[in-house]
């Protein structure tokens, strides 16, 4: 069993915009491709050409559909899930050579892979699923938050963020330190009404997830515009209308003669 | 509990030991991407935060670069084939051999008729290149994908406003306050899209998603009109019916700027009915309102009246804008008799045309910036209008498409959103309308270049490419009578008519990254047959294929001669300003690739291998005088090709000292220049001529001064299109061309000047309720790219999804498999229940379902168990309708291959099959089997 630090100087996170999140799976890849040439040992992938392809990623997109209880068409919400880098990190308490671990500076979750014996019990004491064991190396891997990024000196300043972030084409990806109530992730969330995943089981997730804002929504619609009114109710009105309308258009007043007879 | 101490990590690990900046080819957004090298090898791929198109992010495709380059599927040497066509059977053969053979074959039809060699390109990044090439052979048989893909938006566009979405035009991100998205797919244009919307949710701007089915973009759309497919153009009357019963159009905009005040000929027994009044010069008259008399539209201070009315010799002239006006006002376009048609209840059309309205004229600001039209006339302010649009295939890959492309561009016109601050911009070198356009040509003579172009606007019956007698003299039947303004050619055509003679035989079929007999043809299985077809003499119908591509693709097995291709980080290319380029609304841009490593395989670029074909023909503008070789590969052609004196594929550091933009000497340096840049050239439009391109004085001064045109070319936009009318004219019988007699009434309804609707041409079959539609997911491009290991674990597997509504009448259950029936047959094909959909319509994920034995997947890969193609089912050509005649399933107007219009029926299986079906026989993999397993490190 192991320890949790009792506090940490800061909670480094994600907050994802539920909203804009396409479901592209751009930071699926990118995740994929950093952190198989970075920490630990590389994300496998076994029968790569084969009948049942699988392997290891830290960060998935799952699509649901929501059927809206107040009618209305049936919508899809895409739900990026990684690590959420818990407060109350059930994976690392239940470790029983302390390879789990929560960093007491920044709160990120990481394993140890040497000190990592593959018994599997942190992925299922993880209510989120988001640990996965890479089958060929018998080693737990999970999201680092990409801490060999985001404090790497060989990295110009503005890319020392998780590479999903930075990767993130609609920009539904954000990172900082949800600890910091003045932080551009903490103004987000208590903006947009950002949310933890399944606060029920206590894990106190640090990770946030920013709701789809209500779709097809009629209401909201008609106070901006209200049903346009015609001003021509059949079609011959229409150039007496037109002639109106130009006149005030060029400001010259309206009922100027345009019909002309010219022989030649 | 323990509590160790935390490990000693280091966070700041060397991440490579260089970063080559490059072009992406992982699809057809050409984002700017940096490639981490560690030890001469591929670590990591990431955006280029420098680089206009992706300002550094990247999609999963472009990350899953590193995947592409290691990739089984890939070729590895040239092939011959020796076993049946078809089976995949050849044997390794030295480039030296192959460069023979291909030069043997060509260099007899150059000679003899070069007309029987039809080249085309599938999705082709070089085709000002490729084009060039084929125009120096002299076939007139040539042209990319484009008739298969998205022709109709091209055309459509080009034709109404002088350029289209995508890689003409992109919407005015930072100030649209309203965004509606027609038939958008997940793909084109990828990342632009995806960061756009970002950008218009974090300001709270509304998003609207036009679409049958509700994933990817339209997941995201604020509100959802999930239409029924083919019906987007009567979808879009209507909202034009709204705004014009309301008044709220922008008359200024469509006075000043459109053709709406041009005077039509409205007597129906004038051989010119329906024609522009026109000045001795030729110059259009409008009715000044100034001084009530007929002027030049483009005069000094006119002010065009939308209400002008002119008899002039007998003749009754009215404005466009009042035929425009008298059409669309009509009850036809009412929202309660289109409702039930486009599956969008009435009350939505009303209230999305309310706040059309509301946002383009409520909400219209002005940006303070001073700026001169063509006229002369200076306006102290420019006046936004935030409402942006774009379209994409779904609303293009219908027989009714053309006309549906114009139908949205006429709402955008008449909205005054087009090139205004807030609304849809144009990327140069668009606007360029279609009189500034090339026409098509196929004038041919052994030994001799082609006379002009292949592919250009035709701008009535003198521009088409037809024999007195009226037959096609391209073997793809582009500009002919069937589909006059086949701008892209019809490369979905070509192995059907090369098949059956029509209309004539051609001796080789050259093609490049086109994947015929798979993914890329209407009627697959048909197409293979053709591909293998011999005659009574035992000799195939098609005598010769030479095919180039880097992966082992489906189409590899029925090609004679394979030329292998490399992967797109062993290249140069370039992403010109003469062809499909990467400008941005506000700047001039365009890049290149470069070989950031070195292919371990004997491979060849396939343009620097064109170039070596061409210079063993002695081809003009490949070789000098004396036939030596004025180019040694593509990379050589990029930088000292010049297309007209000063101007050539690379606008960046022109000059011999590299000072000079667009116009300018060829520099040796050049190349080292755009890799010291990251890849790729940009160049700002000043401020006052970012916006009203077409009309801008200071744009069009600036694009002559960059080389974009030779002098300055202002236009008005198209709402009626006269070329249309042309064509329609000589259907009604006026002119010496003549449309042949079984076309006359098809061109003279659906030709028609004004945008119509009318039912796509599979529309209404009774027997087949549903229609069923493919798109691509944004993680995956076509076949083009393998499938990678990444990407195939994320979408291996393709059901047909159902809606509830069919899902719940048939009873299917998970796991369940369906019969998916069209006129043309059936497949048997895995489904899964999908709510956010279009009660209608089923789809499925394109190109996912491989066939046995391709691209290096084992056999029992999901992709070719129970992956399935609806291609399958649509046939190039319309089931026989009793008249005699085979009519193509494509648009009257453009040729595009109709896809979409595809109707199927259920019925669900009772037994489920091992896997999906058809299935075909697996075809010998040239280049064996992947690895099994992957644990992808280059570096320590």
């Amino acid at each position: 069993m192991t320890e949790l630090p009792r506090s940490t100087e800061r909670s480094l996170g994600l907050v994802i915009d539920l909203d804009t999140c396409v479901g592209c799976h751009a930071c699926v890849i990118s995740c994929k491709g950093w952190n198989t040439e970075n920490y630990g040992v590389p994300l496998s992938d076994v029968d790569a050409y084969g009948a049942d392809p699988h392997g290891t990623f830290l960060n998935r997109v799952h699509a649901y559909e929501v059927q809206p209880k107040t009618g209305g068409p049936a919508q899809t919400v895409h739900f990026p899930k990684s690590c959420l880098h818990c407060e109350d990190a059930p994976c690392v308490t239940v470790c029983p050579t302390g390879a789990s671990y929560k960093r007491a500076e920044d709160g990120i979750v990481l394993v140890n892979e040497d000190d990592c014996m593959g018994c599997g019990l942190c992925a299922w004491a993880c209510p989120y699923g988001a640990r996965e064991l890479d089958e060929l190396a018998g080693v737990m891997k999970k999201c680092t938050l990409c801490v060999d990024r985001i404090y790497n000196e060989n990295l110009p300043e503005e890319d020392r963020v998780p590479s999903c972030v930075r990767t993130c084409p609609a920009g539904a990806r954000h990172f900082g330190d949800l600890a910091d109530p003045d932080s551009e992730v903490s103004k987000l969330v208590a903006e947009r009404g950002g949310m933890d995943l399944m606060p029920e089981l206590g894990t106190r997730p640090v990770n946030k997830y920013l709701p789809p804002r209500p779709r097809d929504r009629e209401d909201k619609i008609d106070i901006l515009a209200p049903f346009l009114e015609p001003v021509i109710e059949e079609p011959e009105g229409f150039l007496g209308w037109l002639d109106r309308a130009l006149g005030a258009v060029s400001g010259q007043g309206a009922g100027k003669e345009t019909g002309q007879k010219e022989s030649g | 509990m323990n509590r160790p101490l935390q490990p000693m990590l280091d966070t700041s690990p060397a991440v490579s030991d260089e970063v080559r900046k490059t072009t992406c080819y992982m699809c057809a957004c050409r984002c700017g991407i940096n490639v981490h090298m560690k030890s001469g090898k591929v670590a990591y791929i990431e955006g280029n935060r420098d680089h206009p198109v992706n300002r550094g992010v990247l999609c999963a495709k472009g990350s899953a670069g590193i995947m592409q380059i290691n990739a089984p599927s890939r070729l590895k040497k040239p092939l011959k084939r020796v076993g049946p066509r078809g089976s995949g059977a050849f044997e390794e053969i030295e480039w030296d051999e192959a460069l023979e053979i291909a030069t043997g074959h060509l260099k007899r039809l150059r000679d003899e008729a070069p007309e029987k060699l039809a080249f085309f390109t599938g999705r082709d990044q070089s085709q000002s290149f490729t084009g060039f090439w084929a125009q120096a052979y002299g076939t007139p048989n040539y042209a990319a994908h484009g008739g298969f893909c998205s022709v109709n938006m091209a055309a459509g566009g080009i034709y109404t406003m002088g350029g289209a979405f995508w890689e003409f035009g992109q919407p005015d991100w930072d100030r649209a306050k309203l965004f509606m998205i027609f038939g958008v797919a997940e793909d084109h244009d990828s990342n632009p899209i995806k960061m756009g919307i970002g950008k218009l949710k974090a300001r709270g701007a509304k998003v609207i998603g036009v679409n049958p089915i509700r994933s990817g973009y339209n997941a995201v759309a604020d509100e959802w009109v999930g239409i029924t497919p083919g019906t987007d153009g009567l979808f879009i009357l209507s909202l034009a019916h709204e705004l014009l019963k309301a008044g709220k159009v922008d008359l200024d905009y469509l006075a000043r700027f459109t053709n709406a005040p041009v005077l039509v000929n409205d007597d129906p027994g004038s051989p010119d009915h329906g024609l522009f009044l026109r000045d001795s010069r030729g110059r259009m008259l409008v009715i000044d309102r100034r001084t009530g008399k007929p002027a030049p539209f483009d005069r000094k201070g006119v002010q065009p009246d939308l209400a002008g009315r002119l008899e002039k010799d007998g003749r009754t002239h009215r404005t466009v804008f009042q035929l425009l006006a008298e059409r669309y006002l009509s009850d036809d376009y009412a929202p309660e008799n289109v409702a039930g048609r486009c599956g969008v209840p009435a009350r939505q059309i009303r209230r999305i045309a309310a706040e059309l309205a509301h946002v383009a004229f409520e909400e219209a600001f002005e940006l303070p910036i001073e700026w001169t039209d063509f006229r002369g006339d200076a306006h102290k302010t420019m006046t936004g209008r935030p409402v942006a649009m774009h379209a994409m295939r779904g609303i293009s890959a219908h027989a009714n498409g053309f006309q549906t492309a114009r139908a949205l561009h006429v709402l955008q016109i008449l909205l005054g959103t087009v090139e205004v601050p807030g609304g849809f911009r144009f990327k140069p070198p668009y606007p360029k309308p279609p009189e500034a356009h090339p026409k098509p040509h196929a004038g041919h003579a052994p030994g001799k270049p082609l006379d002009g172009p292949h592919l250009g606007y035709p701008l009535g019956p003198e521009h088409l490419l037809v024999e007195d007698d009226g037959t096609p003299k391209r073997i793809d039947k582009a500009f002919s009578w069937e589909n006059p303004m086949s701008a892209h050619g019809l490369m979905h055509m070509v192995i059907s008519n090369a098949h059956a003679g029509d209309p004539y035989k051609i001796d080789t079929l050259f093609m490049f990254m086109a994947n015929m007999s798979w993914n890329s043809s209407m009627n697959t299985e048909g197409v293979m047959k053709m591909l293998t077809d011999k005659d009574e003499n035992g000799d195939y119908v098609i005598p010769n294929i030479i095919y180039s591509d880097a992966y082992a693709s489906e189409m590899v097995a029925y090609a004679d001669l394979v030329l292998p291709d490399t992967t797109y980080l062993e290249r140069h290319d370039c992403i010109s300003l003469l062809d499909r380029p990467i400008c941005e609304a506000d700047a001039i841009a365009d890049s290149i690739r470069w070989p950031v490593i070195e292919p371990d395989r004997d491979v060849r670029g396939f343009q620097s291998v064109l170039i070596d074909l061409a210079v063993r023909l002695g081809l003009p503008g490949f070789v000098d005088e004396d036939g030596k070789a004025l180019y040694k590969d593509y990379a050589d052609y990029m930088v000292n090709h010049e297309r007209r004196p000063g101007v050539g594929p690379l606008a960046g550091w022109r000059g011999k000292d590299g000072t000079k933009v667009g116009r300018g000497e060829p520099n040796p340096k050049q190349l080292e220049r755009y890799i010291e840049n990251g890849g790729f050239f940009i160049h700002h439009i000043p401020d006052n001529a970012a916006y009203y391109k077409p009309w801008n004085k200071a744009y069009q001064d600036w694009a002559v001064e960059v080389g974009l045109y030779d002098a300055p070319a202002p236009y008005i936009f198209n709402l009626y299109s006269e070329p249309l009318r042309k064509f329609q004219l000589a259907a009604e019988g006026h002119g010496e061309r003549q449309p042949p007699e079984h076309l006359r009434a098809r061109i003279r309804e659906q030709l028609d000047p004004l945008p119509i609707w009318y039912p796509s041409a599979e529309d209404g079959a009774g027997e087949y309720p549903y229609h069923a539609l493919t798109q691509r997911p944004m993680a995956m491009y076509h076949s083009w790219g393998t499938q990678n290991a990444w990407l195939r674990q994320l979408h291996g597997r393709n059901p047909l999804y159902l809606p509830t509504e069919i899902w719940e009448r048939h009873g299917f259950r998970e796991g369940d498999f369906a019969r998916v029936t069209s006129p043309h047959g059936s497949i048997t094909v895995p489904v899964a229940h999908h709510a956010a959909l279009n009660g209608k319509t089923v789809w499925t994920w394109n190109a996912i379902g491989k066939r046995k034995g391709a691209w290096a997947l084992s056999e029992d890969a999901p992709e070719a168990t129970r992956g399935f193609l609806l291609n399958h089912i649509i046939h190039e050509l319309l089931p026989p309708r009793g008249d005699g005649l085979r009519w193509a399933n494509s648009d009257p107007v453009t040729g595009q291959a109709a896809w979409f219009d595809l109707r199927v029926k259920i019925e669900r299986v009772d037994a489920p099959p091992a896997g999906s079906q058809p299935q075909f026989p697996p075809i010998a993999s040239p280049v064996g089997r992947g690895p099994k397993n992957l644990a992808w490190k280059v570096g320590k």
